[in-house]
């Protein structure tokens, strides 16, 4: 399905009639039936990557029919699992219990503010699992399930589950709001766990989760094309700013070993943070290198199952353990972190072959990753900054007036506000915050993510990406604020065809797609950083864009 | 109307408590045995829940972060938006418990429609307010029952219903802790049927608990205030409870036992249902746990060791010419020659 031109979707968030924008609908929400048409969808996983990984039921089959050739037993299937994960799960059994459907999570949810469908209140989204839950595990259902809107397991359950486990992104904004924390992410997880079990799910997540597994990486680039591309960015570094810069691969021996997202080595805009991770690192002289086994920072378990999560996080210890490095530096992701932080040492530590993470340039020694040894990029550079150890010209970035998007994970699952801004502070003139509702632990989703970034699903993606829209078109206008600035992979790709579309290109600039860039945090540091040895009144930027001042300060 | 449901169910167990209350032989059954089997209800509803809760593990640590971790030594930590250590989650819990601290955030999103849509977030204090006043009044009103089952009453309850009646207002004094919490019942239940989203979550087991402590709030008070029952009998009944010296006076209004037979079905209804958030929220993983899960290893009991990465040594077999021709080292090095045939070149 075509996406509709921005105005005609601009004229239709607004005034559609919906439960956002005022209207009330007719029906319960228990007597609607979830209506699947071609774009309200993401495709279903391909046949040959079910097998892949070994996930039943593999078939050719598509959510807009209405066979959707579920195995025989397919209901006991799901309440199993269901049990299963109930005696896995305090936070899926607890959430299950004490919701007392107050409504505070209701306008909370972007796929809600975007859509106005009464089922991404994220209330209701639970609710769809919970009446099942309540159904067929709580004293007194018999005896309450009318009162309480129990249902039994059936197929219209289970299409609600696919269709409204994926219009959530997990983001977790929801369980900010929520007086008893109960967080969707925790409820939509164990949906698309249950929904894997019976053979549903969508390729744009099981395809990407297969090539990482195999290549290492979620595009399947093979080790020699992962080195080339970084090759041809070293070459851009090199015409940019006539400096080499020097990565390795595979080395044993290496101090550091970095693992960022794929994404970062061969799709715009995240090459250019790339470059920028390259320059700082030749700024500072790190012993660091690159793995193409572990050369992706991404993980598509998270957005499939707890097991899948594990086995593809697991190559980053077996990498670091395999070429002896003493601890590891992550590039700019949003569920990356969210894996390592609050994952990957339960799931695959502990990490006791390596040693507390200890910048080798300012001593500093990285408490808080103790024990995953595992320190993200941007509180190394902020701590560079502070012991003075990198040259930096702000106003090279002269011609960018960002403000900055906080990613849902580093924000909502790991605590990482202060840092980034700390490097913005440094390594731009001027930027702006967006409205307090919309940054920090109340910042909104770019929309697309848990591998929701496929373009077949792009009005939705562009709807539940509205409310982050919206505030950097307020900045925009009241600031001029032409820059989105991101410590996220999958911002760098989403939120840039999010700008695209909200916020067209009204320049004269014909090269420009947008008003506003979408840029990861490192590129306005290796934008900003005084390189030894460096092409003297630098004119370009590291997207070969003109510089507005070219002359150069120590 | 979900509503309905939750109507008749309350005016039946009114009419079923009132006529039962008319005589002294099914006096004893409401006023009596229905209470002591409701209080066992709800003490071994209560402990069997918290129980299988606390059955299941928590594999991850997963806190919601609402401020600023603590990272670098001059980035300003938020301890209790992020708790590093357990005092710093005690304090977010307390927060939590005693004032509501996460629907404090609460804001109200619109959207003004013209040309050019604009979202608007305005802060949304009612349900706060509403629900913070609710349950300390309730809290107080408990607490001021305890004069009907301890004997000598409970030192400092006198102060308490002194202070509760401190404006002095008709005789019996009015308490103020009744005013406001029936006021609350109804901003509360109001809010369910006339706010449109809140209305369409709404399910008849939200409304049912409402009316309940609704009609247990007002019989209350009637017998108080209106019928002016006779608190000596009714002392003399409770504390029979206490004591299990079962007793019934005989002299005892039959609106009493509409109250009595309200209240045993909240205390019976209270375990099965979502009344136990009262319990939950102690066990919520995304608020009871220090964000300090890169510091501290935390441990899942069910970690499956079996599960591995799909190895280097497989990687390097499937890539090995590749990697030599592009220069990255390996760990076994290509057979001599002839060259090894070619791999398949699948991405999969």
């Amino acid at each position: 399905m075509a996406i509709p031109k921005v105005e005609d979707l601009r004229a239709a968030v607004a005034t559609e009639p919906n439960m956002f924008t005022g209207a009330i609908p007719r029906k319960d929400w228990q007597d609607t039936f979830t209506e699947f048409k071609e774009g309200n969808f993401a495709y279903p996983a391909k046949p040959e990557m079910v097998e892949y990984h070994h996930f039943p039921n593999p078939r050719i089959w598509s959510p807009d029919q209405d066979d959707w050739k579920l195995p025989d037993g397919w209901e006991d299937i799901i309440l199993n699992g269901l049990r299963e994960r109930l005696d896995k799960f305090r936070s899926l059994k607890v959430f299950m219990d004490i919701c007392v459907r107050c409504g505070a999570c209701a306008d909370k949810c972007h796929f809600f503010l975007g859509t106005g469908d009464p089922k991404n209140m994220p209330v209701l989204r639970a609710e769809l699992l919970r009446s099942v839950y309540r159904n067929e595990f709580t004293v007194g259902r018999k005896l309450l399930g009318k009162m309480q809107g129990n249902r039994p397991m059936t197929v219209k359950v289970l299409k609600e589950w696919f269709m409204y486990s994926y219009q959530c992104t997990e983001c977790r904004r929801c369980s900010v709001f929520c007086p008893y924390g109960i967080d969707t992410a925790e409820i939509t997880m164990m949906m698309r766990e249950l929904l894997h079990l019976v053979g549903v799910g969508i390729n744009w997540i099981l395809e990407p989760a297969a090539n990482s597994n195999r290549t290492g990486n979620h595009m399947g680039l093979q080790p020699h094309t992962f080195k080339d591309n970084i090759g041809y960015l070293v070459d851009d570094v090199k015409e940019i700013t006539g400096v080499d810069v020097h990565p390795t691969f595979n080395r044993k021996g290496a101090e550091i070993l970095f693992i960022t997202p794929s994404a970062d080595v061969f799709a715009e805009p995240g090459i250019y943070t790339f470059m920028g991770y390259l320059l700082l690192f030749e700024h500072i002289g790190l012993d660091y290198t690159l793995s193409t086994y572990a050369s992706e920072g991404g993980n598509f378990g998270l957005f499939t199952s707890n097991e899948m999560m594990k086995k593809l996080n697991a190559k980053m210890y077996a990498e670091a353990k395999r070429l002896g490095v003493k601890w590891i530096l992550g590039g700019e992701c949003g569920h990356m972190w969210r894996v390592i932080h609050q994952y990957m040492d339960t799931m695959n530590g502990p990490a006791d072959f390596m040693e507390v993470p200890k910048s080798p340039i300012t001593g500093t020694v990285f408490e808080n990753a103790r024990s995953t040894k595992m320190v993200h990029i941007s509180e190394f550079t902020a701590d560079l900054i502070k012991h003075g150890k990198l040259k930096l010209d702000p106003k090279r970035n002269a011609h960018r007036v960002p403000t900055f998007h906080d990613s849902c994970n580093p924000a909502r699952a790991m605590g990482l506000m202060d840092e980034p801004r700390y490097i913005l502070d440094n390594v731009v003139p001027k930027w702006h915050e967006m409205n307090e509702n919309c940054i920090r632990e109340k910042t909104y989703c770019c929309g697309s993510g848990t591998g929701l970034n496929t373009g077949e699903i792009m009005e939705l993606r562009m709807r539940a990406g509205l409310p982050r829209a919206n505030a950097v078109q307020d900045v925009n206008q009241r600031f001029g604020v032409n820059a989105l600035a991101t410590v996220c992979a999958i911002d760098r790709a989403t939120l840039s065809t999010l700008m695209e579309y909200w916020l067209p290109n009204t320049s004269d600039d014909p090269s420009r797609a947008t008003d506003v860039d979408v840029i990861g945090l490192s590129e306005l540091v290796g934008n900003a950083l005084v390189m030894d040895g460096e092409i003297e009144n630098r004119e370009q930027g590291l997207r070969f864009e003109e510089l507005i001042t070219t002359e150069t300060e120590g | 109307m979900k509503v309905l449901r939750p109507i008749i169910a309350v005016l039946a167990l009114i009419v079923a408590g009132g006529v039962l209350g008319i005589w002294q032989g099914t006096q004893m059954l409401v006023g009596v045995i229905l209470p002591s089997i409701a209080f066992l209800v709800l003490i071994v509803g209560i402990i069997r829940k918290v129980i299988d809760w606390a059955k299941s593990p928590v594999p991850f640590k997963i806190p919601t972060t609402c401020g600023q971790a603590k990272s670098l030594s001059f980035i300003k930590e938020d301890r209790f938006e992020s708790p590093n250590s357990k005092s710093d989650v005690i304090v977010r819990m307390f927060l939590e418990i005693f004032l509501f601290r996460s629907l404090f955030r609460n804001t109200s999103a619109g959207i003004k429609s013209n040309n050019s849509p604009k979202l608007h977030y305005g802060p949304s204090l009612w349900l706060w307010l509403f629900g913070l006043l609710f349950h300390y009044t309730f809290l107080t009103i408990v607490l001021r029952h305890l004069r009907l089952f301890t004997d000598p009453v409970l030192p400092g309850l006198a102060m308490l219903e002194y202070l509760d009646g401190f404006v002095q207002i008709g005789a019996p004094v009015l308490y103020q802790s009744n005013l406001i919490f029936m006021a609350a019942l109804v901003a509360l239940f109001v809010r369910r049927l006339v706010m449109p989203q809140v209305r369409y979550i709404s399910l008849g087991s939200d409304y049912f608990p409402l009316l309940l402590i609704f009609s247990i709030g007002a019989t209350g008070m009637l017998m108080r205030h209106y019928f002016r029952v006779d608190v000596t009998a009714i002392k003399q009944l409770t504390m029979g409870l206490v004591t299990l010296n079962w007793t019934n006076p005989g002299t005892i209004h039959p609106v009493f036992f509409i109250h009595v037979t309200l209240v045993s079905t909240l205390m019976i209804y209270f375990p099965f249902s979502k009344l136990m958030h009262a319990g939950g929220i102690f066990f919520s993983p995304t608020r009871n746990m220090a964000n300090d899960s890169r510091a501290t290893r935390h441990i899942n009991p069910w970690n499956d060791p079996n599960i591995k990465p799909h190895s280097y040594a497989a990687y390097e077999d499937d890539f090995r010419e590749f990697m030599v021709a592009a220069d990255i080292p390996v760990e076994k090095e290509l057979p001599p020659a002839p060259a090894a045939e070619k791999k398949e070149e699948v991405t999969e």
